[in-house]
């Protein structure tokens, strides 16, 4: 059975305005997004800016409300919960976020911020509590001490595994990892994604991972989904997005992956050029009279595409 | 070889810190050519940018000590005064910056803003500079230009913003133009366009470019030639081809060994030990990078490290590339000493 499945999930944000501030319409952030997480695999949600790779994440574990759909995590719906019910099964999600630099209380040391989720859901004695707190640090490569120093004392590798072992503390099945090597250097980026990985296998651990960095979500997932205006593009293995791409969206995004050989440059941007315009030219066929972008389509098992208009 | 637009000639910056001055520029030099795009790479805290803001004199003169000289057009900027700096500024030296949310003014039609440095530098009516205007918004692209002209920065999206700032900085006919991090704060397709871009403004200016960056995929894409930087000094300078065919210095391999996107399978990336240094507690004597490569014996490194010139145009500093490897394959190392 799957671990999450996502069924026509919707989040719609109100756009106030008028008398009373009524509500005139909505934002259709994400609208109507459907996928399932097997146990132990890592699915990368793709997209530029705005196209609701966020807020998808952040629905899944109830920091948005859904609007419509299901969210079913190990068989229960957690979309239509009340905040008591989804307590029994919200610790097994966690998420880490993207920017180390804010999502960690500056007025807590180490010790307090690790620990949070453990006085959320678990009572201990401080003395079971410390022993916890410091198993963790050790296990993300922390020395034991720095337990009692404050955020701003840690360069931004060191934050990001700071974020990361608070999220691990309930041991969860499945963590939202939101962008987490966004706004870190290459080499300390390279440093996060090994030991991301290292957990994954000793935690079983299941993965959401999302990202705007292609070369990353190369990198890290097994399966992709490809994000365009709230609705999925492109659903596929890794190799499927990468090797054989389908759709023109996802097209033009592979393309404006930096070519690493300089030789190529040129070559490349022809290509982008070409796929740029084709992509101009088509881009009504990709939408439905609505302005909607059309369902999914499976082309292989692992394979599926949003139709065009007038076929594939 | 083509005409030099700027040289720099040990160039050293340092901030005061507590009464101290620490170098975070660290003497270093480089000439740019025309119709040359000069790559400068590195980690943050590297210096890159503090080379950038000196080249351009955007550094705090209180706190700031810049030694050395920048040589542009037969003058050095670090001597000039303010006065004849703003002369230069803006009209033969321009800049891209990184984030074009916040380096456009928000009260200032489009318009207005791309004539500012024409209003300072040159003297046109206003009918040729509108006319001009214009045309720098079609060379970068901007097919609207009439209707962009009249709208605010908070009208357009980050790649349009990007590209009026790129129209700001071509605005005189810079003879040298800097760019730092000019893609970062942009979305991944929009990246492509802006360094498509500037390959384009590249063919139809004549002007060197200085490209600040962290990521190697942009210098792939746009640079000539690179310099690699570390702890305030240059490491590796080579025309980019040989730089990705035959990088040398261990900090530049193990750059491109932990860019994900450079591996095929979720192999491990390459993990670099430690952090850059600050540059209170950098340790100057010795090869700067040692620390962060242990498993590399002392004798490797040079005592007081330089840059050796392997093969024309392919300077790397210290004498540790001839000994380096990886700690995972010793292989590797074995067939790099024969060649």
């Amino acid at each position: 059975m799957s671990l999450l499945n996502v069924k026509d999930l919707q989040v719609h944000f109100p756009i106030r305005g008028g008398f009373f501030r009524r509500v005139v319409d909505h934002v259709r952030a994400v609208d109507g997004v459907s996928f399932n997480l097997e146990p132990g695999e890592t699915y990368g949600l793709v997209g530029e800016s705005g196209c609701g790779k966020t807020t998808t994440g952040r629905a899944i574990i109830g920091l948005n409300k859904a609007t419509g759909g299901e969210v079913l995590f190990n068989g229960d719906n957690l979309a239509n919960m009340n905040g008591h019910d989804r307590r029994k099964h919200i610790r097994d999600i966690q998420m880490i976020f993207q920017d180390p630099y804010s999502s960690l209380n500056g007025r807590k040391n180490v010790l307090n911020i690790i620990a949070e989720p453990l006085r959320n859901f678990e009572r201990l004695s401080p003395k079971e509590e410390l022993t916890r707190v410091q198993n963790m640090i050790e296990r993300v490569g922390l020395s034991p001490e720095s337990i009692y120093k404050y955020p701003h004392q840690f360069s931004g590798g060191q934050r990001q595994r700071i974020g990361i072992a608070r999220a691990l503390m309930l041991n969860p099945k499945l963590i939202i990892a939101d962008e987490p090597v966004s706004a870190l250097d290459v080499s300390v980026q390279a440093q996060v994604l090994n030991f991301m990985q290292e957990i994954q296998k000793d935690f079983g651990l299941t993965y959401l991972f999302i990202s705007h960095d292609l070369g990353v979500i190369k990198h890290i997932c097994d399966r992709i989904g490809i994000m365009y205006k709230g609705r999925f593009v492109e659903e596929g293995t890794a190799e499927d997005v990468y090797n054989n791409p389908q759709h023109l969206y996802t097209k033009r995004l592979i393309a404006a992956i930096p070519e690493m050989d300089p030789a190529k440059r040129f070559e490349k941007m022809e290509l982008r050029k070409e796929i740029n315009n084709a992509y101009r030219k088509e881009y009504d066929s990709y939408f439905d009279k609505d302005g909607r972008m059309f369902d999914l389509k499976p082309l292989t098992p692992t394979h599926s595409v949003a139709v065009q208009k007038g076929g594939m | 070889m083509a005409e030099t637009v700027l040289e720099i000639e040990n160039l050293r910056t340092s901030f005061n810190i507590k009464g101290n001055y620490y170098a975070a520029v660290d003497g270093v030099s480089l000439t740019v050519h025309k119709n040359e795009v000069v790559a400068i790479v590195g980690e943050s805290g590297c210096g890159k940018s503090a080379l950038a803001l000196s080249i351009i004199g955007l550094h705090n003169a209180k706190t700031t000590k810049l030694e050395g000289q920048v040589n542009l057009k037969e003058q050095n900027l670090l001597s000039l005064p303010v006065e004849k700096l703003n002369k230069i500024r803006g009209k033969d030296l321009g800049m891209i910056f990184q984030d074009p949310m916040t380096a456009l003014n928000p009260l200032a039609t489009i318009g207005r803003q791309i004539a500012e440095p024409m209003d300072y530098h040159m003297k046109l009516s206003s009918a040729a500079k509108k006319k001009r205007v214009l045309e720098l918004l079609g060379q970068v692209g901007i097919k609207d230009a009439n209707r962009i002209y009249k709208q605010y920065p908070h009208e357009l999206s980050g790649g349009m913003r990007q590209r009026v700032v790129i129209a700001i900085a071509l605005a005189c006919n810079p003879v040298m133009l800097i760019a730092d991090e000019p893609t970062t704060a942009l979305d991944v397709t929009i990246q492509a366009q802006i360094m498509d871009l500037m390959k384009e403004l590249q063919r139809i200016t004549d002007s060197g470019i200085i490209l600040i960056t962290h990521d190697l995929g942009v210098v792939a894409e746009m640079a000539n030639r690179v310099a690699v930087m570390y702890a305030g000094e240059f490491v590796e300078i080579a025309d980019v081809n040989t730089l990705f065919s035959n990088p040398l210095h261990p900090y530049t391999r193990s750059l491109l060994s932990s860019i994900p996107s450079n591996m095929t399978d979720k192999e491990e990336l390459h993990v670099i030990e430690g952090i850059v240094p600050s540059i209170q507690k950098l340790d100057r004597k010795g090869c700067r990078f040692a620390p962060r490569i242990p498993w590399i014996s002392e004798d490797a490194h040079e005592d007081n490290p330089t840059l050796h010139e392997v093969e024309p145009g392919h300077f790397v500093r210290c004498t540790c590339y001839k000994e380096f490897h990886f700690p995972e394959d010793q292989v590797e190392d074995e067939n790099y000493v024969t060649t």
